[in-house]
């Protein structure tokens, strides 16, 4: 019980003092997570777009593989992105492991098949004569595309929640290809890894403080837009 | 909608800009060098054990280096066994590291070279107050073991192939212990990780002293042996062979050995935890002879 307390009043310390290493590792957590949603985004909608509204060979297949790998474990993805990456993988060159650039590569394969699967889902959950009442309307292509995407809105927002979520608490992974390093690949779940190894469990549950704080945050907004919307 | 996407696309596009500019800036300003004919990599990858980051000691001696030379440190914290075969496999520039019997294999490999001893602390066994097995007093950490055994005492391993393990292990074996079955339990953690474990658990495990100490404090366990030769944990430090990959920074792992065992980073690691425990987590050898631990290489 004395340890929660103490915990906490460090915590809430490290919190209202702007730790500034708790602080950076915060921005820095953010950066990574963000960009690498984004990344899966620009990536993952188009393909869910694709994988939704065209029929060829193997499609089956090829979702099916996407919705397995919305369930892919970080650390599996962690040590495969690491093999990639190590000196002795066929991109070692780059020198990218151990970087944050790295922890943006993790985190975006982690993403990815998440945008695409809830892009598919949420594609095909539309009532099939819409598609016949956009085209009726005499849409060229793109149009088509756009009223279809506008359609979908909703269920994309759930995907970019469902992505950030995963990649900002993810910690396998995060701790295999960036290695924990200090002011370059310490991000918040390993930041908190360390500090428990360390003994240091007010810092650690500062961490998760603002974690939990991010998450919630961010997911309070994205669901904002979205009951907005439905409003609309 | 699509307002609120491009509006995330922007801010992701700006985050990762900033990402470039932040890895660029920590690179620290070469010094001055007088035929800067070839550029030196300024990045070292060091694989180390979870004990020198636990106790803190890396992120005293670790700053003081990269200041000197201008390097750019990146700490790999993992068990001996992981920083072993990550010095085999070149992955790693630099080693330092506390399984003396594993790494003189690669020595005699020619995996590692410039092989140092650099400091030592010792194992401790480490159990809770009561002492259910009854090992306070044994003389031999081999003979505590064996009491373990008997009495079916819950032991805590690291089962994690890290030096400390592998330390543990031995003892197993002199003891002639097969270990196994319900009393004997493995974490496949760190020792921070570990020794709180045993801790919950009113267990028994071993490890070094360093760790033991920094983490006294939210422990419920206490020293039941120590002060046995046997357990003397000795870290050496070295440079992975350059031959392993192309990628490897020689130079800045020479550099890196050479700082470790220099006068400056000694007396640092003789003083670092004397402020905070009342008596040095580490004791600084560099200028020991291996064979007084009866090292021979």
């Amino acid at each position: 019980m004395e340890l929660i307390w103490e915990g906490i009043v460090e915590a809430l310390k490290l919190l209202i003092t702007l730790d500034g290493e708790v602080f950076s590792i915060t921005i820095r957590s953010l950066q990574v997570s963000i960009t690498a949603t984004a990344l899966a985004l620009v990536i993952g909608l188009p393909m869910g777009v694709i994988l939704a509204l065209n029929n060829f060979p193997g499609r089956k297949m090829v979702i099916s593989l996407v919705n397995t790998g919305m369930a892919f474990p970080p650390v599996a993805i962690g040590l495969w992105v690491s093999i990639f990456l190590w000196r002795s993988g066929p991109f070692g060159s780059l020198q990218l492991i151990y970087t944050p650039v790295a922890l943006v590569i993790a985190q975006f394969v982690i993403a990815v098949p998440m945008v695409t699967g809830f892009t598919i889902a949420g594609i095909q959950q539309l009532s099939p004569k819409i598609h016949l009442q956009i085209w009726s309307l005499g849409a060229t292509k793109w149009q088509y595309l756009k009223a279809i995407i506008r359609e979908t809105k909703l269920p994309l927002l759930a995907a970019v929640i469902a992505g950030f979520g995963a990649v900002i608490s993810e910690v396998g992974a995060s701790m295999m290809v960036g290695g924990n390093i200090k002011d370059s690949t310490r991000v918040l779940t390993t930041a908190t890894v360390l500090e428990v190894a360390k003994g240091n469990f007010g810092r650690a549950m500062a961490l998760t403080i603002i974690l939990m704080g991010l998450a919630y945050l961010v997911t309070l907004v994205l669901t904002l837009i979205q009951q907005q919307e439905r409003k609309q | 909608m699509k307002k609120a996407l491009s509006f995330l696309l922007i801010i992701a596009i700006l985050l990762f800009a900033t990402l470039g500019c932040a890895k660029q800036e920590t690179k620290i300003e070469t010094p001055k060098d007088e035929t800067p004919k070839v550029e030196v990599p300024r990045d070292i990858i060091l694989a180390t054990t979870t004990s020198t980051q636990d106790s803190g000691l890396l992120d005293v001696l670790v700053p003081v280096f990269e200041k000197e030379f201008g390097y750019l440190v990146k700490t790999i914290a993992v068990g001996t066994g992981q920083a072993l075969a990550m010095g085999e496999k070149g992955e790693a520039d630099a080693l330092l590291t506390h399984a003396p019997d594993s790494e003189l294999k690669l020595v005699e490999a020619g995996d590692i070279i410039n092989y140092k001893l650099v400091m030592h602390n010792d194992f401790v066994i480490v159990g809770p107050p009561s002492d259910p097995a009854g090992i306070k007093g044994q003389s031999t950490s081999a003979d505590a073991f064996k009491k373990i055994a008997e009495n079916q005492g819950l032991f805590v391993s690291r089962g994690d192939d890290s030096g400390t393990h592998k330390k543990e292990l031995a003892i197993w074996k002199k003891a002639g212990i097969e270990v196994g079955g319900n009393w004997y339990q493995e974490t496949g953690s760190g020792m921070g990780q570990t020794i709180k474990i045993a801790s919950e658990k009113d267990g028994y495990t071993l490890t070094d002293r360093a760790t033991y100490l920094a983490l006294k404090e939210n422990l419920r366990l206490e020293i039941l042996v120590e002060g046995e030769p046997n357990l003397l944990n000795i870290y050496h430090v070295a440079q992975v062979n350059p031959k392993k990959s192309d990628l490897i920074n020689a130079q800045g792992a020479k550099d890196f050995v050479e700082f470790m065992v220099s006068e400056k980073a000694q007396q640092i690691i003789g003083e670092f935890g004397v402020d905070k425990f009342g008596a040095p987590l580490f004791f600084p050898d560099a200028d020991k002879d291996p064979s007084e631990y009866g090292l021979k290489y």
